[in-house]
């Protein structure tokens, strides 16, 4: 009864067994039972989202101010107009994420690793590190912008650029190294301490244990948050606009500016969502494998 | 007549192309002791996962007090409310005294009073001779005193079934007698027990009923005499003469 004879060998997910298994009448009822019970769940996921996006739409187009919000937000007129004005913004957004991500990591890491040395000869360092950390994490962002891009040009210093993305860029890079940082030491104190003493027990040097026992593990365990704060910094390098430089934010404000209508944010606020959704998607699928890695299953 | 309390019928389990349990039968009667042994690998640990639910079979039953616990529309939560499990490891959770990782299955699964999950806890220490170490933090504790808190913690839940996998592997020699003398204790108070072990000499002294797992399959079984003492299989004996050669018989 359990070895099913007349049932053929056909069902593609099972493994490739070289002792003639045969799956039992149970297994495929079990299997039967599964499917029907997918089945059963994505028709209940289908159906309240149905309703809840029913519900949401007819409450928002039944507002008593809607025709007017619509042609104030949602114009398909000025969308088209504003579109490829805040693509060019947007530009200007990318370069500065891009440029601005890469030199956080790396000075987040610094001060994260400064604050971590031991003994007495570090400690203007470290010191020096957790002032740092202090200061621009209580720093409000938009006031090191406005001092950085206002007060760097007044000092008129030779050789200094004036150039409002880059002193608005570097602003971004001082807060947010600090941020960075502390997200980078939480990840190394995780860490169990017997990894540094296995890693010290083979002979390498703390740096060394540091390099390739801890941060590897720590980094991997803060990528969600490094992430967060990523997409943060993303929608924060459109305060560089604040110094008169044109990005996405900025490019819908100036048509904004002229027709009185809205809709040009909101375009600005869809393309910076689209922006992020593929990272955020890329990020979680390298941790899934990451973890599928290292990691045996189980059905909990 | 004795009732019999976990059976597993032509249970199957395959970790991709690697099959690690093939068609496995068992039987575990009310109040008995059944061993698993067999080489590391041979699918032990596997087959106590697969009883806890932990995993889930490729193909075959298990029934737990005659219901079927495979079936997808079983309770699993229910399952393994009536399941008690020790880990090698201990996993003790690191953040709780040892009070609360003992109350917190009876409190927030079995709805008992605080006041009356912790008697009952200080009871169990006490009778396992941990009476004194109820405040303390799991991490500060010997390995042996952490696998005692853990076979306290599974039997908080007053299970029908206690399974233990490996549960001295991981402990000193000197550490091993405390841990097995608990389980020598509760054998004699009637629980029924399914034990994955290294432990020969414990094995044929405790259980009422031996397995040995070669490649997943369950080769030989029998009362602790035949399979020690006269085992019918040309691997078994191998098995055993290294157990033997090593010192551990």
């Amino acid at each position: 009864m359990l070895d099913n004879p007349e049932v053929p060998h056909q069902d593609e997910t099972l493994p490739s067994a070289d002792d003639g298994y045969q799956p039992s009448a149970r297994r495929l009822e079990r299997e039967r039972l599964h499917r029907a019970r997918t089945r059963r769940a994505i028709a209940v996921a289908a159906a309240s989202t149905l309703v809840t996006v029913g519900v949401l739409y007819l409450a928002v187009t039944h507002a008593p101010g809607w025709p007017r919000t619509r042609e104030t937000f949602l114009n398909a007129h000025y969308a088209r107009i504003a579109l490829p004005q805040v693509l060019k913004g947007l530009w200007l957004n990318v370069r500065l994420l891009v440029c601005c991500g890469a030199l956080i990591l790396v000075f987040g890491m610094l001060l994260a690793l400064a604050r971590t040395l031991r003994g007495p000869v570090f400690f203007p360092l470290r010191a020096l590190a957790t002032a740092y950390v202090d200061f621009f994490r209580g720093l409000p962002l938009i006031i090191c912008l406005l001092g950085v891009v206002f007060g760097v040009p007044a000092l008129r210093l030779q050789g200094v650029t004036n150039n409002p993305v880059v002193l608005g860029g570097a602003a971004l890079v001082l807060t947010y190294s600090a941020y960075v940082a502390e997200v980078f030491r939480a990840g190394i104190e995780t860490v169990h301490p017997s990894q540094r003493a296995a890693a010290r027990s083979l002979g390498l040097t703390g740096a060394q244990a540091m390099r390739y026992v801890v941060l590897p593990q720590a980094v991997r365990r803060v990528v969600p948050p490094l992430l967060n704060d990523l997409v943060s910094l993303q929608k924060d390098t459109g305060l560089v606009s604040i110094a008169g430089a044109v990005d996405a934010v900025y490019a819908a404000q100036i048509i904004t500016g002229e027709s009185f209508n809205y809709t040009p944010y909101v375009v600005a606020g869809l393309v910076f969502v689209a922006l992020t959704i593929p990272m955020t998607r890329f990020t979680d699928w390298v941790t899934a494998r990451m973890n599928r890695r290292q990691s045996q299953g189980g059905a909990v | 007549m004795t009732q019999v309390v976990l059976r597993m019928e032509a249970v199957r389990k395959s970790y991709g192309p690697t099959v690690v349990l093939r068609d496995v039968d068992l039987e575990v009667p009310q109040h008995t002791v059944t061993a698993l042994i067999g080489a590391s690998g041979s699918g032990k640990s596997t087959l106590l996962r697969c009883a806890n639910l932990l995993e889930e079979v490729d193909d075959g039953a298990i029934f737990l007090d005659g219901e079927e616990i495979t079936d997808p529309r079983a309770d699993q939560n229910a399952v393994r409310r009536r399941i008690g499990v020790v880990f090698q490891a201990y996993n003790l959770f690191p953040h709780m005294t040892v009070l609360d990782n003992i109350t917190l299955a009876p409190r927030r699964v079995h709805r008992m009073s605080r006041a009356q999950a912790e008697e009952q806890a200080r009871e169990l220490l006490a009778r396992l001779g941990l009476a004194d170490k109820a405040g303390e933090y799991p991490d500060r504790l010997s390995g042996g005193q952490q696998q005692r808190v853990a076979i306290v913690r599974a039997l908080a839940g007053r299970p029908r079934l206690l399974l233990l996998d490996e549960i001295t592997a991981a402990l000193d020699p000197e550490l091993v007698g405390e841990v097995l003398s608990v389980v020598r204790d509760l054998k004699e108070q009637g629980m029924t027990m399914v034990i994955a072990t290294h432990e020969m000499g414990f094995a044929r002294d405790v259980a009422d009923q031996v397995c040995f797992l070669d490649g997943g399959v369950v080769l030989e079984r029998g009362a602790p005499q035949e399979v020690f003492g006269a085992p019918r299989e040309e691997r078994t004996r191998r098995f055993l003469r290294r157990i033997v050669e090593a010192g551990r018989l």
